[in-house]
């Protein structure tokens, strides 16, 4: 016997055209999402090298030589490196595993190499969930997960139709999804990485930065991303209301605000405040510390940290989607003495910047007897200066204050907050920034408030002597209409992404239907981490489940599952087919009757030499024999004809 | 190493393997006869699953965990699926015409699913030859499998044992069963091409009692039997007159030619004996006369036709000499 002639091994099964059209099909599903993401030139070649070998195999032309390879290979890395400058990380490594998918094709001769194709198919469907595992990427990579698992059926049957190997690909899925289940649910999760990740792992994560200048919010706010999701429980707070407090910046040079340094305090609930709330927070990543909480924190989630600012911090950078829950009081009492060097801090201005505002504050400061006094006269002054909210503000120059206040009066959020907190510190007031979100989309359909970028803000925070820190909102001063409801609204509607505008409102309906779907798809399906595996092998009784108890269960669950799945095929296989069934029957009364049917006889000369046995039943015999003759190798309609003969058979008598 | 060591002791190797050879009537590959291991490919599709459960861990990918598992419960599927596709197959063999000792034997199998589903990509092979070949099996009807068996010595050759793979739906797994039904094909002794013995009128040297004047001269038409040759059927009376014809020859009932053990030199062995007498018995069917075959012990009465060419064969083949 000589192994390599045998006729089911891959290596020496060669690839049909049907084969490659089914490969190339799956793995074009497969790189799409990657290929309108990846600089088009690169996809062009990788669509080349496919349309390359596809081509060899319909013309049945050699396949290039090992050299040839070689030379497209060193094209694609120099690409991939004029591309990126690096042939590493996470963007750069997909672009060539994309590439190297075309690479493989075109060595592709037997079903073995084929496969490979195949399994690196299965590769590169999870490289698209680094980017995104929204509910569409996830059914586009079902379908591509089908077809690839159909085209490995394929190598295997190759004589058979294609829509028979597309049913058994599903039954395939099929039978396997009751294990991934149980796969998914009970193997043991563990927090962060294995090992570092590249540098790039985490790029793209958008959200607010840990400085701000000028048109720094206006950037954010034309991003239609979802920054976080919140659960109240009971009635939310009103939009008006709804201020999410996020860093706060203390230092400011001229131009740019920035958080600087930054020291943890105790946690002490704050006392009183008019209203509190309680709700669930679904933060998006955006590999930062910070949390964010609906005005004043009342409670500590998990794993967090609260700053001497008021910021609730994460342990670690929040690079997966996290899930905490908080109590939160909008305006307590009375807050806690700040320390005197805080204060100095918040009163701290570069020198020679903004002449023309330091002037006003400190006109304001000797004209008036009390801070809340400069502070009622500030926002006066805001409210009377015809100011305009916009997306796109001018260009502004060293004094970007001063210009902003008396010359192009036009200006986003941090415009405003930028210079009402100047203005703060110039009359004496101790004031700092703070940015975050302002509002949020209620949805009507789960009542879930979703909040993204676009509903970035920034505002300000005075120390006024007895109450402590107080908020103000200066753009809420001049633009009353961007806090009572929302960017969308206040600002010219040519400045706004396409889904943002509020024209359609059939069209809003369904965006929030999708929304509350796909929140659902995050909680349940996307957030599955260790502590909710805790939560459910709490539920089931298994409290404090370490990693052994739930291996241990879960190998158990599988074991039984793949012998239930044993039994079912077994079960289907022991039960012959209806007509052999009746026809053994009609074999053993007649062998009874000591007309034994010999190995070598067929049905039509067993049933002559029956019928001539047994005169009596002669009708009966002949009738059940032409019968059986006719469903088993007949092409007559069937379901009639078998229970005619099983009636026939149970009715046979034999006296 | 097992392999031989099963050769060895054929009663391990049946036991092993679930059945005593040979193997009656029809046999059905119960679940407890097909063996299932991963193929390469299984240990390649492992890995990767592995890398990719890894790289979930990693970078905490809800989606990767999904398609980690569904891939590795389809592995569990598949393995599930490739004994499926194997199990409880009915093989039946066929009768398998004699051949001459050189040829092939055409054993024939009758692979049938008896389920409502089709069972692709069964490969049989024969194990001590090698002879191969793959065949899907659809839902109805039984598929046949030709195993063409080298036929190297005259005798019964029994088929032996008969492998059947799987490796479908995935590749990933390596099915595969041993069935040894009791199926054998006479193999007449390579006949030596040989001109006939010299006439004799002593039947007990061997060759023609008396000499054939003419036995080619053609001399009328009588009815057809079943044991005339095709060759002496005169087809173009077949297409004017009702029923089958037969061409009689002058001369042929005369000549009767005896084809001897004994009329061989002495000095030739016991098989070369047998192949030139095969030889004599093909030429002599050519020629048309009639003929008898006596070997020790034996006497075929002097006949002709197909029926006469197979008795005379098959005495050949399964001589025993003393």
């Amino acid at each position: 016997m000589n192994p390599a002639a045998h006729p089911l091994a891959p290596e020496i099964r060669p690839v049909s055209t049907r084969d490659l059209a089914w490969l190339i099909g799956s793995l074009a599903i497969v790189i799409a999402p990657h290929a309108l993401r990846a600089p088009w030139w690169l996809t062009l070649l990788t669509l080349c090298l496919y349309g390359w070998r596809f081509h060899a195999g319909l013309s049945r032309s050699p396949l290039p030589s090992r050299w040839l390879v070689l030379g497209v290979t060193v094209v694609a890395l120099l690409g991939v490196w004029i591309e990126y400058r690096t042939l590493f990380g996470r963007q750069p490594g997909i672009i060539l595993l994309m590439l190297f998918s075309g690479l493989k094709l075109l060595e592709t001769r037997s079903h073995r190499d084929a496969a490979a194709a195949a399994f690196l198919g299965y590769f590169l469907i999870i490289t698209n969930f680094l980017y995104t595992q929204s509910i569409p990427t996830a059914a586009a990579m079902g379908v591509a997960l089908f077809a690839l698992t159909a085209t490995l059926v394929g190598f295997s049957a190759p004589q058979r139709a294609p829509r028979a190997n597309l049913r058994t690909a599903g039954l395939l899925l099929a039978h396997a999804a009751p294990a991934a289940l149980v796969l998914f649910l009970l193997f043991p999760r563990v927090h962060g990485p294995l090992w570092g990740l590249p540098q790039d792992a985490y790029a793209g994560m958008t959200g607010l930065s840990d400085t701000m200048s000028p048109g720094a919010l206006s950037q954010l706010a034309l991003s239609d991303a979802l920054a976080f999701r919140a659960e109240f429980d009971g009635e939310p707070p009103p939009q008006a209301q709804r201020y999410w407090r996020g860093p706060v910046l203390w230092d400011f040079d001229g131009r740019t605000w920035r958080i600087g340094t930054r020291y943890l305090s105790a946690f002490s609930a704050p006392p009183g405040g008019s209203a509190s709330y309680r709700y669930d927070v679904v933060l998006e990543p955006h590999n930062r510390h910070w949390l964010f909480a609906l005005e004043t924190a009342a409670s500590l989630p998990e794993r967090t940290r609260m700053s001497f600012d008021g910021q609730l911090l994460a342990n670690a950078p929040v690079r997966s989607r996290i899930r905490y829950q908080l109590t939160s009081v909008i305006a307590p009492e009375a807050g806690p003495d700040e320390e005197r060097g805080n204060l100095q801090r918040a009163l701290r201005l570069p020198a020679g910047f903004n002449p023309r505002a330091v002037e006003l504050a400190r006109q304001w400061r000797s004209e008036t007897a009390s801070d809340a006094e400069v502070l009622a006269r500030a926002l006066a002054f805001l409210r009377a200066g015809r100011y305009a909210y916009t997306l796109e503000p001018p260009l502004l120059g060293a004094d970007a204050v001063d210009e902003f206040l008396f010359t192009t009066k036009a200006g986003f959020c941090e415009h405003f907050a930028s210079a009402f907190t100047f203005l703060m510190r110039a009359a004496g007031i101790p004031a700092r920034v703070v940015t975050g979100y302002q509002g949020g989309e209620l949805n009507p359909v789960d009542s879930i408030i979703t909040v993204r970028q676009s509903d970035a803000h920034a505002w300000t925070e005075v120390f006024l002597a007895p109450r402590g820190w107080v908020r103000v909102d200066p753009t809420a001063a001049s633009v009353p209409g961007r806090i009572e409801s929302g960017l969308a609204r206040s600002v010219p509607e040519g400045e706004l992404a396409p889904l943002m505008r509020t024209r359609l409102e059939w069209l809003r309906g369904v965006r929030y239907q999708w929304d509350a779907l796909a929140h659902k798809w995050n909680v349940w399906v996307l957030d599955y981490s260790p502590e909710r595996q805790r939560d459910l092998m709490g539920l089931i009784g298994m409290r404090g489940a370490d990693w052994r108890m739930l291996a241990a269960t879960l190998f158990s669950v599988l074991g039984l599952m793949t012998l239930a799945l044993l039994a079912w095929s077994l079960q289907r296989l022991a039960r012959p087919d209806p007509v052999q069934r009746a026809w053994r029957q009609f074999c053993s009364k007649l062998a009874a009757r000591g007309v034994e049917r010999a190995a070598h006889e067929g049905p039509r000369d067993f049933a002559s030499r029956a019928a001539r046995a047994l005169p009596a039943a002669r009708p009966a015999i002949l009738r059940i024999g032409a019968l059986y003759i006719g469903l088993r190798y007949g092409a007559r309609a069937r379901t009639a004809g078998i229970k005619q003969l099983r009636r026939l058979v149970r009715g046979l008598r034999l006296a | 190493m097992i392999g031989s060591l099963l050769g060895r002791y054929p009663r391990l190797a049946n036991w092993l393997y679930g059945f005593t050879p040979p193997e009656r009537d029809t046999v059905v590959l119960v679940h407890r006869r097909v063996y299932i291991l991963p193929a390469r490919l299984g240990w390649i599709y492992g890995a990767t699953v592995g890398i990719l459960l890894v790289g979930s861990i990693n970078y905490a990918l809800a989606l990767g965990f999904a398609l980690t598992f569904l891939l590795a419960g389809m592995g569990l599927a598949g393995m599930v699926h490739t004994a499926r596709n194997l199990a409880h197959l009915a093989v039946s063999v066929g009768r398998a015409e004699p051949v001459f000792a050189g040829e092939s034997a055409q054993f024939r199998l009758y692979l049938d699913a008896r389920t409502a589903f089709d069972r692709p990509s069964i490969l049989a092979r024969h194990v001590a030859s090698g002879a191969q070949l793959v065949v899907d099996v659809p839902a109805g009807s039984p598929a046949e499998v030709v195993l063409a068996v080298p036929a190297a010595r005259r005798g019964w050759l029994a088929l032996g044992r008969v492998m059947l793979e799987t490796r479908f739906p995935l590749g990933l797994f390596r099915a595969w069963s041993y069935v040894e039904p009791q199926a054998r094909c006479l193999v007449y002794p390579r006949p030596e091409r040989v001109a006939l013995p010299p006439h004799s009128a002593a039947p007990a040297s061997g060759g023609l009692r008396s000499p054939s004047p003419g036995y080619d001269d053609f001399a009328g038409l009588r009815s057809y039997q079943l044991s005339d040759s095709p060759r002496h059927v005169a087809w173009k009376a077949v297409a004017r007159v009702d029923g089958m014809l037969t061409k009689q020859f002058a001369g042929e009932a005369a000549a009767e030619l005896w084809l001897a053990w004994e009329a061989l030199p002495a000095a030739l062995d016991p098989e070369s004996r047998l192949s030139r007498m095969a030889g004599w018995v093909l030429a002599a069917e050519r020629s048309g006369a009639h003929y008898g075959l006596r070997l020790p012990g034996l006497e075929i009465a002097p006949a002709r036709g197909d029926a006469q060419r197979a008795a005379c064969l098959q005495a050949l083949a399964l001589y025993e000499p003393s």
